[in-house]
């Protein structure tokens, strides 16, 4: 299985390709992308250096270009498609069907893969996507079980790349509107989730209080952990109760079910995190990159060590993991 | 300009579904969709008995579009789903791109619904080209995108080939999740839910902590917690080239609702006042909660 690894800078692409990527994704410096925080990404200097870099001990470049144009700027995913093709990138992970329509008709050679924005779910919105434009991977939305996925793996017409570790959403990817019904930007629009500029903070006697465009997201005592106000994860009332009512704040992270993922035929594991720090890259890519070639080594005698958890654990939202919807605890 | 009324989105008992279409038939409804599209567990109709009702409301003046679940995850759903796609008779809304394969791929036109991921006139161009006949602009989209893309749509050549139409009556349908957030707020296992989401034929109301109305849950979708309202926009839409307007059904007081927007729409009369407690961001292009009326 191919390890996908995230690179929001060049410090961080250089500790994934150090500790051992496969291939590394990364944006252009503007809407184009999921990630479209400030200070992240790629400008042309960076670029160059940072393709030479990777290309150079063998690691592979995919650039995502996986939000969705409005026309007002639909010549700049034109522009970041065109600029991909210029820089010799070995695929583009893309969303929108009329982007992907340009890419496809105009650099047919192009590798495409649906980016998990695309939110295909099943053979059959797969079938349309590697039928209209060729794609020849996709990333698979974090709501489906492992029996579910191994289902898919067969039927695909694709090769499949799901989620391994990192931040969890708990909505089908590429069809949540929250982020911008409470602050107007959008994953789908902008390229963002809960963004920076709308999170305030405020302390209310000994209450620390988050919010997202006015709307108190949570509330925490002295003796709780805050975390970032992502409106999925607050803690809301419903039905009299306060509680986390749509998820907990809390990371995705799969290493335990490393052997039943290659196993059920997943042909690549996406490492999330484009916005986290070159030490969190290092370190998580380190432990994926060990568990991936012991398992390759000796895939019968395959077993988790305790150190690869602690670390993930250490670096993991809340201090908690989960399998999500690969295992289903809810279900 | 029609009025279409859009598919339940919430568990109702099946009694209460027949009674609602029968008084939906005597309202000046133009388009009913039907069907479930939230969650596959919700099978208090069968495909039969949605298309016994769709015989009955077109006999009944009504253009009645099948509606198809939005996140298809089983081969089970894939074939309930294919047999909607193949029924014959009635066009399909298509909720997932698992439906517009289905239906392209046997040359069946149909009309793309609101989680149909159409951002631009390029995507509708190759959508055009695959059957689409009317699409229903993402939510989040505002008057000035909408505006934008039917230009560039007149651009390309293609904008008398689809009809558009607009969700502008209701909560808003925000998002899908695997889970099941109202089995959650129980604390139950989505598998033995017993329906218990039929206990809100409106969805269950979640509020932040200072009583503010955030989203409401409804299964595994998530819709705003206000009420989307653009019955004072019925003139600007119609100059800008809306065909279609969209209610979505509440358990209660539609047929006013229908009232009131046809009523608009026959007089030409500009309504200024709706409740203060909707929104209508998203059409200014602001946050959706948001209530620009005010402004």
């Amino acid at each position: 299985m191919e390890l996908v690894c995230p690179a929001g800078n060049f410090p961080s692409l250089k500790a994934a390709v150090t500790h051992g990527a496969d291939a590394v994704y990364l944006g252009f410096k503007d809407e184009t992308n999921a990630r479209n925080f400030s200070g992240l990404n790629f400008n042309d200097i960076k670029l160059d250096k940072s393709l030479a870099y990777a290309r150079d001990r063998n690691v592979k470049v995919y650039i995502a270009i996986n939000t969705y144009p409005q026309p007002s700027a639909w010549h700049k995913w034109q522009y970041a498609i065109d600029k991909a093709v210029d820089l010799g990138v070995n695929a583009v992970i893309v969303a929108d069907i009329g982007v992907m329509a340009y890419a496809a008709e105009k650099y047919p050679d192009l590798n495409l893969h649906l980016s998990v924005q695309g939110s295909a779910t099943n053979h059959a919105a797969l079938q349309f996507y590697q039928q209209q434009f060729n794609i020849k991977r996709a990333v698979i939305p974090r709501v489906l079980s492992l029996p579910q996925i191994g289902r898919l793996t067969q039927t695909s017409p694709v090769d499949l790349e799901v989620f391994a570790f990192g931040s969890l959403c708990i909505m089908a990817e590429g069809r949540c509107h929250l982020s911008s019904y409470i602050t107007g930007e959008s994953p789908n629009m902008c390229g963002v989730c809960s963004p920076a500029k709308s999170v305030s903070w405020k302390n209310n006697g000994d209450v620390l209080e988050s919010r997202l465009n006015n709307v108190l997201i949570d509330r925490y005592h002295e003796d709780e952990h805050a975390g970032y106000p992502t409106l999925c994860k607050g803690r809301f009332e419903v039905n009299g109760n306060t509680f986390h009512a749509l998820e907990e704040p809390t990371s995705l992270n799969t290493l335990s079910v490393l052997p039943q993922l290659h196993e059920i035929g997943v042909k690549a594991l996406k490492i999330e995190g484009r916005q986290r720090s070159p030490a969190y890259i290092a370190l998580v890519v380190r432990v994926w990159r060990e568990a991936l070639d012991s398992y390759r080594r000796e895939p019968e005698l395959f077993s988790e060590r305790a150190a690869w958890q602690l670390a993930l654990h250490k670096v993991s939202e809340g201090s908690q993991t989960t399998l999500g919807a690969y295992s289903r605890p809810w279900q | 300009m029609k009025i279409s009324l859009g598919p339940i989105l919430y568990f109702w008992e099946r009694n209460t579904i027949y009674d609602f279409y029968e008084q939906i038939a005597r309202t000046p409804v133009d388009v009913v969709y039907l069907g479930e599209t939230v969650c596959a567990k919700r099978r208090q109709l069968s495909l039969g008995d949605w298309l016994d009702l769709a015989y009955t409301l077109s006999s009944r003046g009504k253009q009645v579009i099948l509606s198809t679940l939005t996140l298809i995850e089983a081969e089970s759903e894939l074939s309930q789903l294919r047999k909607i796609c193949q029924n014959g008779d009635f066009l399909v809304e298509a909720n997932d791109m698992s439906a517009v394969q289905l239906l392209s791929e046997q040359a069946i036109p149909f009309v793309a619904g609101p989680f149909i991921n159409i951002y631009n006139a390029q995507t509708l161009r190759l959508l055009v080209k695959q059957g689409l006949q009317r699409w229903v602009m993402p939510v989040e989209l505002s008057r000035q995108t909408l505006d934008q893309i039917l230009l560039e749509a007149n651009k390309l050549g293609i904008a008398d080939q689809f009809e558009t139409e607009v969700f502008s009556y209701g909560r808003l349908p925000l998002a899908f999740s695997a889970r099941c957030f109202t089995a959650r707020a129980y604390n139950i296992p989505k598998d033995s839910c017993e329906f218990i989401c039929s206990r809100h034929p409106d969805g269950m109301p979640l509020q932040s902590q200072e009583g503010d109305d955030v989203f409401t849950i409804n299964g595994i979708q998530t819709q705003s917690g206000s009420r989307y309202n653009l019955l004072p926009q019925l003139t600007a839409m119609r100059s800008l080239g809306v065909d279609i307007v969209r209610l979505s059904p509440e358990s209660s007081g539609m047929e006013d609702i229908i009232q009131q927007f046809h009523k608009a729409r026959q007089s030409g009369v500009e309504i200024l006042e709706v409740s203060s407690d909707s929104c209508n961001g998203y059409w200014f292009q602001r946050a959706g909660m948001e209530n620009c009326y005010n402004n």
